[in-house]
């Protein structure tokens, strides 16, 4: 399985952690998108597996072999900065001969690799420039470039898309997902945009507070959030978080009560509820429902509408909250000010305890 | 109504024509008004002058007031004057033992405290402290340091059994000893230049480079040498230019001698106007220092320029 594997690893800035007991596997040819806010530490895991900064304690295994005792250039990796750090005095083609001169491969064949790959990159008129006679997007192709001329075992981006505007940025993005599927190797993204890492991954590590809290697919991390972070950091507009209080269920699932007294029988099991604590309930904006007032349901005021096209966003007050966001259709006619009604739909309810664990994946 | 129209039209036209250069002037004089500080002051302290000192270098003039126009017959005298020669020469020898010196010193030194190290931190105060002494206790420093009676390196060999080196009485000596004691002097301003530069490399391209497999040596060259090209440029020209200026050293420590062998054109201008008081013939050797500078300069600035475009 393994193209690169960590194992407990650590890592301090003076008296600041900044990576807090990382275990991870990726496989050979696999795309993992690390996924967390600025200051998580997905820059540092990054630049830890590149060796660009020494571990405080645990592994780094790539293809089989202990690296974190290796310098950079030793590992068989390659990054891209998100500034690109392009050698700005050489041209792109010494740019991308730059490392493969290092390690001793011959002429020709750095010739026959650069060829390849700016064919693959459609940037052979480029080879000529230097860096500052090149735009944003050409550059980042040009950091690419580089990368992949290596023929690296990991190869790894740093936030590469923040710097570009946002058509060329969901270019490259398919161009990078398309780039992955021909290569075929470790591929592993750094991002806070939770749109790339749903789009490009096969799985998705969302870290918070220098910890991982989920692996998954891009589907398991929607769908199954195993944290209350994850399940309000992936997703726009976020997962919609209410205070519950569990009542009695004669059933298997646990039925919870909203501030405002509105029952939602979730599905959850009674046995994954913890006897004592307080609870909250997740909803995402898809998991309820606009209705008339008169059609039952809960009773809610509309606080703010966002027309955005296909679709619009009704933000409400209900259940004590006064921006739960729910998705209605393009034709909405919900109004500033008045009372309308909410189905919820209970099976897509999701139950935190108050530690903010999923317990419906607790299971 | 046609014949009364056009009248009309090219009247707002011409208005508007108006309007644009009373604009266009308005604009000319606030911006006359904000440079005209620079302006008075470059005049006064430098085309006057160097306007002055040519017409000067055309006259047989002295200080008390007797003035004759020659033409140029004061740059006759200079070219057959083998005084003027040797001062030439030396400073020519003087600005190659100093500015590449200058320059490779205060590059390595730059390298080596290039870091956020306490010793670093005291090391660059340290190298940087000699630039802010005067000249005066520079040259006593190292005359100190030189005289073959009693001074430290005389000691040093004495110690060794070895005989004393007269460096500020022996001809082929006396100028390489000037120079040290410039470089001991000088070496702060190139140092920083270097310091500054170095740190305005981004960390990433030395991040690249690691991930790019490549060692120190090759770092250095392919990508921090690179990288600070235009500083090390800057710091060859200015060095260019201050080391032709050599005065104050050769002055104190050697008076130029022994036999004119550590004469700078400097001192040589110097003599001849306020010792001989041969004013328009000191105007002339200025002008002609002038001219070798700017040369210098230019042609290392266009060679910088050159490698670069290549």
């Amino acid at each position: 399985m393994s193209g690169l594997a960590l194992r407990r690893v650590s890592k301090r800035f003076g008296d600041v952690r900044v990576l807090d007991d990382i275990s991870l596997e990726m496989g050979a040819d696999e795309f993992v998108v690390v996924l967390g806010p600025s200051g998580c530490g997905k820059s540092t895991l990054l630049r830890v597996i590149a060796g660009l900064e020494t571990i405080d304690s645990g592994e780094i295994e790539i293809d089989g072999k202990r690296v974190d005792h290796l310098p950079p250039g030793k590992r068989g990796v390659a990054m891209v900065f998100q500034s690109y750090a392009l050698y700005p005095h050489m041209t792109v083609f010494e740019n991308m001969a730059f490392g493969l001169g290092n390690v001793g491969v011959p002429r020709a064949e750095i010739e026959r690799r650069i060829t390849d790959a700016a064919r693959m990159l459609e940037m052979e008129h480029l080879l000529r420039r230097k860096p500052a006679e090149l735009s944003g997007g050409q550059r980042q192709r040009v950091a690419i470039g580089r990368a992949i001329v290596k023929d690296p075992k990991v190869s790894m981006f740093d936030e590469p898309l923040s710097n570009l505007d946002a058509a060329l940025r969901s270019r490259t993005r398919q161009e990078i997902a398309a780039l992955h599927r021909r290569i075929r190797t470790t591929m592993i993204f750094v991002t806070h945009d939770q749109t790339e890492a749903m789009t490009l991954a096969d799985r998705i590590v969302v870290m918070n507070q220098q910890r991982i809290e989920q692996v998954g697919t891009p589907l398991e991390i929607y769908a199954a959030p195993a944290t209350k972070f994850v399940a309000t950091f992936v997703g726009s507009p976020a997962m919609n978080i209410l205070s519950a209080n569990p009542i009695a269920s004669d059933g298997a699932h646990q039925r919870v009560a909203l501030a405002d007294g509105a029952v939602v029988e979730t599905a959850v099991p009674v046995s994954a509820v913890p006897a004592q604590g307080a609870l909250q309930i997740g909803l995402r904006p898809e998991a309820m429902r606009l209705c008339a007032v008169e059609d039952g349901g809960a009773k809610a005021q509309v606080a703010f509408v966002e027309f955005l096209g296909d679709k619009t966003l009704v933000y409400l007050s209900f259940a004590g909250n006064d921006r739960v966001a729910i998705l209605d259709g393009a034709s909405s006619r919900a109004r500033v000010g008045e009372t309308v009604g909410v189905q919820i739909d209970g099976r897509a309810a999701h139950l935190f305890d108050a530690e903010g664990h999923n317990l419906q994946r607790a299971v | 109504m046609e014949a009364l129209e056009i009248p009309a039209v090219q009247n707002e036209a011409r208005l508007a024509a108006r309007g644009a250069w009373s604009a266009s002037a308005s604009e000319a004089r606030s911006g006359l008004f904000f440079v005209a500080p620079y302006l008075v002051a470059f005049v006064i302290l430098l085309a006057y002058p160097l306007c002055s000192g040519i017409w000067l270098s055309l006259h047989k003039a002295d200080l008390f007031g007797g003035s004759e126009f020659i033409g140029l017959e004061n740059y006759a005298r200079l070219f057959r004057d083998d005084v003027f020669d040797k001062a030439v020469w030396n400073t020519c020898y003087f600005v190659l033992l100093t500015v590449p010196a200058l320059t490779a010193l205060g590059l390595g030194l730059a390298l080596a405290l290039n870091n956020s190290s306490r010793w670093s931190t005291v090391l660059r105060g340290l190298f940087f402290s000699s630039s802010v002494l005067s000249v005066t206790i520079v040259t006593l420093i190292w005359r100190m340091v030189l005289i073959p009676d009693g001074g430290l390196v005389a000691n040093l060999l004495a110690d060794l059994g070895l005989p004393p080196i007269p460096f500020l009485s022996d001809a082929k000596l006396a100028m390489p000893a000037v120079a040290i004691t410039t470089i001991w002097w000088c070496i702060g301003l190139p140092m920083m230049l270097f310091l500054a530069a170095l740190q305005q490399v981004p960390k990433e391209l030395y991040e690249a480079a690691a991930l790019d497999n490549a060692g120190r040596w090759r770092t250095l060259v392919s990508i921090t040498l690179p990288s600070i090209r235009r500083t090390a440029l800057v710091v060859v020209v200015i060095e260019i230019i201050l080391q032709f200026q050599l005065f104050g050293q050769a002055q104190i420590m050697t008076l130029g001698g022994p036999d004119n062998a550590s004469l700078p054109i400097v001192l040589f201008i110097y003599q001849v106007g306020f010792q001989r008081w041969d004013i328009g013939y000191a105007a002339a050797a200025s002008e002609v220092l002038f001219c070798i500078i700017l040369l210098a300069a230019m042609a290392q600035f266009f060679a910088a320029r050159g490698r670069e475009r290549t």
